[in-house]
């Protein structure tokens, strides 16, 4: 396949970042201030971010395949490409991913061994991106692998007291995970050159690899391993409270906000692409991982005392939710899942960067040490506050719109899963409230009444988060249309191969959406066409009362 | 005209951004006036949509507006799209009214405080979000407003969060109403699946495809989401700790607005409750009960905004009694009037607690008559009204859900007016208690700081008066809502287009009318002349004030023994046992197994070539041996 794009985009947005870390890692830090490999750090992020936005406006809205496709022999002999491309279900996965990296290099700094530390985030973002982007399987195995080892050494390095116990278990329970996706992605590959005896790890070519139910499930099951333990799903994530309390701050929001979405970003893009069949047959099981998730991490949430481990558990509910839209394998769910991946790392990034900044402030993160910030922190709380309903999913802000998207889409195929699930919405309340009545309401003494508010640097990083966090919450129409055709051309892709096929209603639906009258006016109206086409203010009166 | 219907709620929503960006430089009292005004002007347009409204003809009187596509996801799709009709603009025009009202009155009330600028950036928020849950077209849109008051509940609960009580009051309030969204949430996603389309005209429109079970669960459904939102049994208790929040929080929330959410939600998908007589039998038990249980409940308590709470509460039943009768017209009536004396009592007890400073206990109060005299004169119109005392407001508007009740259920008529006489004997209790008796407060032996100084009360700045005095007006006048003023129409019948067929008719005889309605006034007169003989003189009464009572039937007591302990047990026993001891024990059980096993075959490795030649040897005879094996048996 020749490349399609003139300018190879993908290709440089992954490969920017690498060569800033390499540029960091050689401009020595004996020479120049420390401040430096910092601003270098930024400015290369900042470039990435802006190439990120270039693709997302060159992205074709109504596309639904792969875009800005760019392959090229790497290995011929292994038969190994780099073959990236972008589609709707990966476009906002990498734009979170850009915006999140300059981000954090601002607001979550180190203080010793800057060079390092944002030569290994650097690093951290171009295995990302490249992970989100790639779809060569092997690629992505590489790039999968590789975010691994900045990891490791940014939470071994910069971590916290039990940062070596953390960083180790991180390590080998994600990596033990990966051994099975590489034996899987071999298996496929040999399965497929059996048949055709072309030897690819190409993606596009591999999902026609016929594969019996045996075969398929075994091998979902070995992908899945490696995703599941990287998201991570319950009950494979016993690794993420230690990691994501012990990491420094930018490694708890990497982590959880980018990190995690490759668990479930890979179930997405591989699982169901290559095992559409053993999907279908193994729905069930992994729809009561993601409720158990909800449920587990809710209730777990609600007895920690450490705001860090708080959040992590909050997050593994979260995580939980994407996994249930992902596995009722309708428009609704996988879009909804989709989104709440992009949602889930927004919320979580703003959250870990909150908590950081308060144990910057009081050196603790024990909700007992805490009281009363709001007095002296009003900004802080009123952000705190933000992010919390919008973890919490109140409407209006962009948690709703990805849960209430998910648990509709399994509603109407998976009933009883989701009407767990929404149990699930009364418990995030629960324990995100509590924490922060604990933290600050009440009277503040001592150090907590002296704390100081937001700094104007602070609010700058924060403030796109939250207006994206208020953006997608009221208009993430623009975000849709471009989700839905490829989660469409998915949904499809598996109907062909299983014959089970979604409910109607999933993609007909209503045919008055924006108009009234036809539903009013003509009684019963049929359910055949797809919807209306959105009208900017819209006025009609309409005839005849309900 | 109608076009501007948008701007309804968008007023309150840049009154409100207005507060984010500039409420503190602008401060006290700036910073209220510039609320009250956003809220007025969206009352002004309010009236100009209604007007207008009043130009279409009636069978035809609905106007949906469409901003844009919200969620468009394959045959998910939502807009965010507004109705005016005649039933969204009636709630509208009293939400705005009121809160204009109540805007104004704590322009006064709050002066002070060190938050004020933030107390109205809660408040106008409120309004905008009550205004687009009446407003929306479609079920989620109706969702956001529904979940945006609540939210806004819990903040305004919690405004004085210093106190722990206001901050734990402002999360039960949030979590129960939340345990009420689990039910909206779920009937939207059986809507969604039954119907494909979540906009109300849709759903009324395809009812006919829906199996009368599914309609009665969504119904059933959207009862539990009323149920937490207006503080009914059993998700009543919040709505009385939420009095933690300052008074015209109270009385607008908390009485007037958002606790009747539920009700309109009700009235909204009439067509569902028509088609379901088990759900409309369910709501009318659940609201006959909460009327009579929360009166017998504000009959003990002693905190003035205590007893107006449970009153509240107790009030909200009768609406849903109506609802669930089908006589919708008649829970709107009650509810317009509700907000109209409930309001009041509210805003007046704030009056009270105000020259008090700070004194809430009815038992430290007294002889106020003689001392606030606006507010005496107001409140007792209030009283003399909820009490159902003729001719004023709340003695038509119960009268009228009592009639139809009566009619339909007969069993929950008894319920309806034993909850009514409770009703006239405990406002009657409190009026004696607060403005009659002797000037208690004056013996003041609290310690310092708390209550008031000793000093004599004060009457009330013109902005808490202003309200006072037309709300009484409108108290006193409310019932007029149900005169016939032309020909045999009312203006409440104005609303009928949106209930159609589903409004029930009593066809009550005039005869039967009168009788009903000189039972309701004797009734009344006999609770306000019991609570008046027993509660003038004497303040402690102990075997009618007793701790069942007092405590709300134990209910917290129970909930937090079935729920709530066994809960933080379960947590407990996850967190430790599943959690450290099961899951995260396995994974750091195969590490050290791993690390023993790797121990173990460690001492193979000797480093004696003695030892690893013997292995090759060992291995070389069981090579053979296998191979021997193969062959023999081949």
């Amino acid at each position: 396949m020749a490349p399609t794009q003139p300018f190879p985009f993908l290709t440089v947005l992954v490969l920017l970042p690498a060569a800033g870390a390499a540029a960091v890692a050689l401009v020595p830090s004996r020479r120049v201030a420390g401040w430096l490999h910092e601003a270098l750090g930024i400015a290369v992020a900042t470039a990435t971010l802006v190439l990120a936005i270039v693709i997302a406006i060159r992205f074709q809205v109504s596309n639904a395949g792969y875009q800005m496709r760019s392959d090229h022999v790497w290995a011929s002999s292994l038969g190994i490409h780099w073959f990236v491309g972008v589609d709707g279900i990966s476009l906002f996965l990498v734009l979170m991913a850009a915006l999140l990296f300059p981000l954090v290099m601002l607001g979550a700094r180190s203080r010793t061994d800057r060079r390092s530390f944002v030569a290994w985030i650097l690093l951290l973002e171009a295995a990302c991106l490249g992970s989100f982007v790639s779809l060569d399987l092997i690629l992505f195995f590489l790039f999968f692998e590789l975010t691994l080892v900045p990891t490791y050494f940014i939470i071994g390095g910069w971590g916290f007291a039990r940062r070596g116990y953390a960083a180790i278990k991180f390590f080998v329970y994600t990596f033990a995970g990966s051994a099975f996706l590489l034996v899987g992605i071999l298996a496929v590959a040999f399965l497929h050159q059996s048949q055709t005896h072309v030897l690819t790890f190409e993606l596009p070519a591999l999902m026609n690899t016929h594969l019996s139910g045996t075969e398929g499930v075994l091998l979902f099951l070995a992908f899945t391993a490696a995703f599941a333990v990287k998201a991570p799903v319950f009950p494979f994530h016993t690794w993420s409270p230690d990691a994501y309390a012990e990491a420094p701050t930018a490694g708890s929001v990497l982590l959880a906000a980018v990190m995690a979405k490759l668990g479930t970003y890979g179930i997405i893009r591989f699982d169901l692409n290559l095992f559409p069949q053993a999907t279908h047959t193994l729905a069930p099981l992994l729809l009561t991982l993601g409720v158990v998730g909800i449920l587990y991490g809710a209730v777990v949430a609600c007895v920690q005392r450490d705001l860090k481990r708080l959040v992590a558990y909050s997050s593994l509910a979260h995580i939980g939710f994407i996994v249930l839209g992902t596995f009722a394998l309708t428009t609704q769910g996988l879009s909804g899942g989709v989104l709440q991946m992009v949602n889930h790392g927004l919320v979580i990034a703003a959250l870990f960067l909150l908590i950081g900044w308060i144990y910057e402030r009081r050196r603790t993160w024990q909700v007992s040490e805490l009281t009363g910030l709001q007095k002296a922190a009003p900004v802080l709380a009123g952000v705190f506050t933000l992010v919390m309903l919008a973890s919490v999913g109140v409407p209006g802000l962009n948690g709703f719109v990805g849960e209430f998207l998910v648990l509709s889409g399994t509603f109407i195929v998976h009933r009883w899963w989701a009407v767990a699930a929404t149990a699930g919405v009364i418990l995030a309340a629960l324990y995100l409230l509590w924490a922060y009545q604990q933290v600050f309401h009440g009277v503040a003494s001592g150090a907590n009444a002296k704390i100081r508010d937001l700094g104007w640097g602070e609010r700058l990083v924060i403030a796109p988060l939250v207006i994206l966090i208020v953006f997608l919450g009221i208009y993430p129409k623009p975000v849709l249309d471009r989700i839905t055709p490829s989660v469409n051309r998915l949904v499809a892709h598996i109907e062909q191969v299983t014959h089970e096929h979604q409910p109607a209603v999933a993609t007909t639906g209503s045919t008055s959406g924006s108009h009234p009258a036809a539903g009013t006016a003509s009684g019963p109206a049929p359910g055949g066409a797809s919807s209306a086409p959105a009208r900017p203010v819209a006025r009609t009166v309409t005839r005849g009362a309900q | 005209m109608l076009h501007l219907t948008f701007l309804i709620f968008l007023l309150p929503l840049a009154g409100f951004a207005v507060q984010v960006l500039l409420g503190r430089r602008m401060g006290d009292p700036l910073a209220g006036a510039v609320a009250t005004t956003f809220v007025g002007a969206s009352f002004v347009v309010g009236v100009l949509v209604f007007f207008a409204l009043l130009g279409v003809h009636a069978p035809v009187r609905s106007f949906t507006q469409v901003l844009w596509t919200w969620l468009p996801v394959g045959g998910l799709h939502v807009n965010l799209g507004f109705t005016a009709d005649p039933l969204s603009m009636t709630m509208v025009l009293f939400v705005t009214g009121i809160s204009t009202l109540i805007h104004l009155y704590s322009i006064s009330y709050m002066k002070g405080d060190p938050d004020y600028p933030k107390f109205f950036l809660y408040l106008n928020l409120f309004v905008a979000s009550m205004l687009i849950l009446v407003l929306g077209n479609n079920l989620l849109v109706t969702f956001v407003g529904w979940e945006g008051v609540g939210t806004c509940s819990y903040w305004l609960i919690s405004f004085w969060f210093h106190r722990d009580s206001a901050a734990s009051a402002g999360k039960k309030a949030f979590v129960y109403n939340r345990i009420g969204d689990a039910g909206f949430l779920l009937a939207m996603f059986l809507t969604f699946q039954s119907v494909g389309s979540l906009d109300y005209s849709t759903i009324f429109a395809r009812l006919g495809q829906v199996s009368p079970g599914t309609i009665t669960a969504i119904a059933l459904l959207l009862f539990v989401g009323a149920v937490g939102k207006s503080a009914q049994i059993p998700l009543f208790p919040w709505l009385a700790d939420a009095m933690e929040g300052p008074t015209p929080v109270s009385a607008l929330i908390h009485a007037a607005t958002m606790v009747t959410a539920g009700v309109y939600l009700m009235c909204r998908v009439n067509p569902l409750l028509h088609a379901s007589g088990a759900a409309s039998l369910t709501i009318a038990i659940v609201g006959a009960a909460t009327a009579f249980v929360a009166a017998t409940i504000a009959c003990a308590q002693s905190d003035i905004k205590k007893v107006l709470a449970y009153s509240t509460v107790s009030q909200l039943g009768y609406m849903f009694l109506a609802v669930g009768t089908g006589a919708y017209e008649a829970a709107l009536f009650l509810m317009i009037a509700h907000a109209f004396f409930k309001g009041l009592l509210f805003l007046g007890a704030g009056s009270v607690i105000h020259g008090l400073h700070d004194e809430q206990d009815l038992k430290r109060m007294g002889n106020l008559r003689r001392y606030m005299k606006v507010t005496f004169y107001t409140f007792a119109v209030a009283w003399l009204a909820i009490a159902g005392v003729p001719p004023l407001s709340g003695f038509w508007a119960k009268g009228d859900v009592l009639d139809n009740a009566f009619a339909r259920y007969p069993a929950l008529w008894v319920v309806g007016l034993a909850a009514a006489l409770l009703t006239a004997y405990y406002l009657s209790r409190l009026v004696a208690l607060a403005f009659f008796g002797d000037d208690r407060w004056r013996t003041d032996n609290r310690p310092a700081g708390h209550g008031h100084d000793g000093s004599e009360p004060h009457e009330s700045p013109w902005p808490m008066k202003v309200p006072l005095v037309i709300l009484a007006i409108l108290a006193l006048a409310g019932g007029a809502l149900s005169f016939p003023w032309y020909g045999s129409g009312t203006l409440l019948r104005w609303v009928d287009p949106v209930f159609g067929a589903n409004l029930y008719d009593a066809h009550q005889s005039v005869g039967l009318q009168w009788g009903l309605a000189i039972t309701d006034s004797a009734v009344a007169i006999v609770g306000v002349v019991l609570g008046f003989a027993l509660w003038r003189k004497v303040t402690e009464r102990p075997a009618l004030e007793n701790a069942f009572l007092r405590r709300s039937w134990y209910l917290n007591e129970l909930y937090d023994s079935v729920i709530g302990r066994p809960g933080a047990r379960l947590a407990a026993f996850t967190a430790s046992t599943v959690e450290g001891g099961i899951i995260d024990g396995a994974v750091n059980g195969i590490a050290s197994a791993v690390r023993r096993g790797g121990g173990l075959v460690r001492r193979a490795q000797t480093g004696y070539v003695r030892n690893y030649a013997l292995g090759i040897v060992l291995g070389v005879v069981v090579i053979f041996g296998f191979m021997l094996t193969r062959v023999w048996w081949s």
